[in-house]
């Protein structure tokens, strides 16, 4: 049992391992912003009346939350090969995490919604407001508001599984410890330094969402909930 | 190129298969033990062994399980111990599962109501007879529908096992398509399989959430 760790040789490649953290976030921001969108739209969809788009609905949720990440981005990969189209590694990614956690976010805003009290979209309709008034400001808004902290544990887990990405070699920041190790010879310290950032990403991420949320939803602040 | 999908494919699949559900059984045990010690542990009485925890949990959460593998792959070979992938995939996904069902269970056992714990100490219970007699029995309830709702993730994130080689389904699925290159063909059979798994232990986890959520008021979600 000896173990020596030669931590210089592997940080002396630093700008590559900042690269790869900064598309990892890239990516992150991406799959979020779509996948919040796809999310939503799939969460509505399940509570419309129409049996065929809540029935399309529900079927997204349960194959996506059911199957492996991994096994989603190869089929996205080779799926769209197999169409004939190509895209570069990065859109591939970008695509398969978001219909991965639009699934997840769909689950998410269901509960929100579910959770509006009946009584609200009552007293909306006794003041008049339109339909859409009512969605945006009765059912959307607050539905938000109330599942804010799950939504962005959910999307601070999307960054860490983007590491899965490495699988197809877009050069986020595992794809980048890969090579480095095969490079160096140092994988044990490669991977601690690459686990170490991805600790402080997910810590930056955290506060960022904290911080959203103060000004997203002042409300909150009054009642002094918990990050 | 190497001819079609035939039966010893399937049986090679199907092998993957049972490798998958015997990793995601190794790692519920096991995260499930460390888990279950790292729940306690959250809420000692001792501040210094809260913090550790909490740090541990931290760490743990905030690192993709694919860098742990990596880690536990490399780093015990770089202590100088020859692990197999199955060694090391195994102890990998204990320290990951761990975590989260540390923290799954902390929280069941908190929203045990605070008289159940108070009354406990009322009739003079020791810490560990308010602990076995008192508040796990009731926190095992609480906390099945979201330990079964947590083993698909188990069974899913299993599928990493194959970047360090261990030849479960996902790997088993890779190796079968180096032979025939049919990807699309082949990755869609690994899926459906991975639902097979997974889907009814979804099902039965919402329908004991259901049955305990009976007779309860509309908590807010999250």
């Amino acid at each position: 049992m000896s173990l020596q760790l030669d931590f210089p040789a592997v940080l002396e490649r630093w700008p590559s391992f900042v690269a790869g953290a900064a598309l990892t976030l890239e990516l992150a921001a991406f799959a979020t912003v779509l996948g919040a969108l796809l999310g939503t739209l799939a969460a509505v969809g399940r509570g419309t009346h129409n049996a065929l788009i809540a029935g399309a609905c529900k079927a997204y949720v349960e194959t996506i939350r059911n199957t492996p990440l991994l096994v989603q981005i190869f089929l996205v990969y080779f799926g769209l090969a197999s169409l004939g189209l190509k895209f570069s590694a990065f859109t591939v990614a970008v695509a398969a995490l978001t219909i991965n956690v639009g699934a997840y976010t769909a689950e998410i805003m269901r509960a929100g919604f579910e959770a509006i009290p009946r009584g609200q979209i009552e007293a909306a309709e006794g003041l008049a407001l339109s339909r859409l008034q009512i969605y945006w400001h009765i059912i959307l808004l607050p539905a938000i508001e109330r599942v804010y902290p799950a939504l962005t544990s959910q999307f601070v887990l999307l960054m860490l599984a983007s590491s899965v990405c490495s699988q197809i070699s877009a050069e986020e920041l595992t794809a980048v410890a890969n090579y480095i190790q095969s490079d160096t010879y140092r994988a044990f310290e490669t991977y601690i330094i690459v686990a170490v950032l991805y600790v402080i990403l997910s810590l930056v991420m955290r506060a960022g969402f904290w911080g959203l949320g103060l000004v997203l939803f002042p409300r909150r602040r009054r009642l002094g909930t918990p990050l | 190129m190497g001819g079609h999908l035939n039966i010893n494919h399937l049986m090679f699949l199907g092998q993957g298969a049972l490798w998958t559900i015997s990793l995601s059984v190794i790692a519920l045990i096991g995260g499930g033990i460390v888990g279950f010690v790292i729940a306690l542990a959250r809420i000692s009485p001792l501040k210094s062994v809260r913090i550790a925890s909490a740090v541990y949990v931290q760490l743990i959460q905030g690192t993709p399980l694919l860098v742990i593998l990596f880690l536990g792959y490399f780093g015990l070979a770089a202590i100088g111990l020859k692990v197999s992938p199955l060694a090391a995939a195994g102890a990998s996904l204990t320290l990951y599962v761990s975590a989260y069902l540390g923290e799954i269970w902390r929280g069941c056992i908190q929203s045990v109501p605070k008289p159940q714990w108070e009354a406990a100490e009322g009739l003079a219970l020791s810490r560990t007879q308010r602990m076995t007699k008192v508040i796990l029995p009731q926190a095992i309830r609480i906390a099945t529908p979201p330990t079964v709702g947590f083993m698909v993730q188990i069974i899913k994130n299993t599928s990493l096992a194959s970047v360090v080689g261990f030849v479960e389904l996902m790997r088993s699925g890779q190796i079968v398509n180096n032979s025939l290159f049919e990807p699309f063909a082949i990755y869609a059979i690994i899926a459906v399989t991975y639902f097979a798994m997974c889907y009814p232990l979804s099902l039965f986890s919402q329908r004991l959430e259901r049955r305990m959520g009976r007779g309860r008021s509309n908590l807010a979600p999250a």
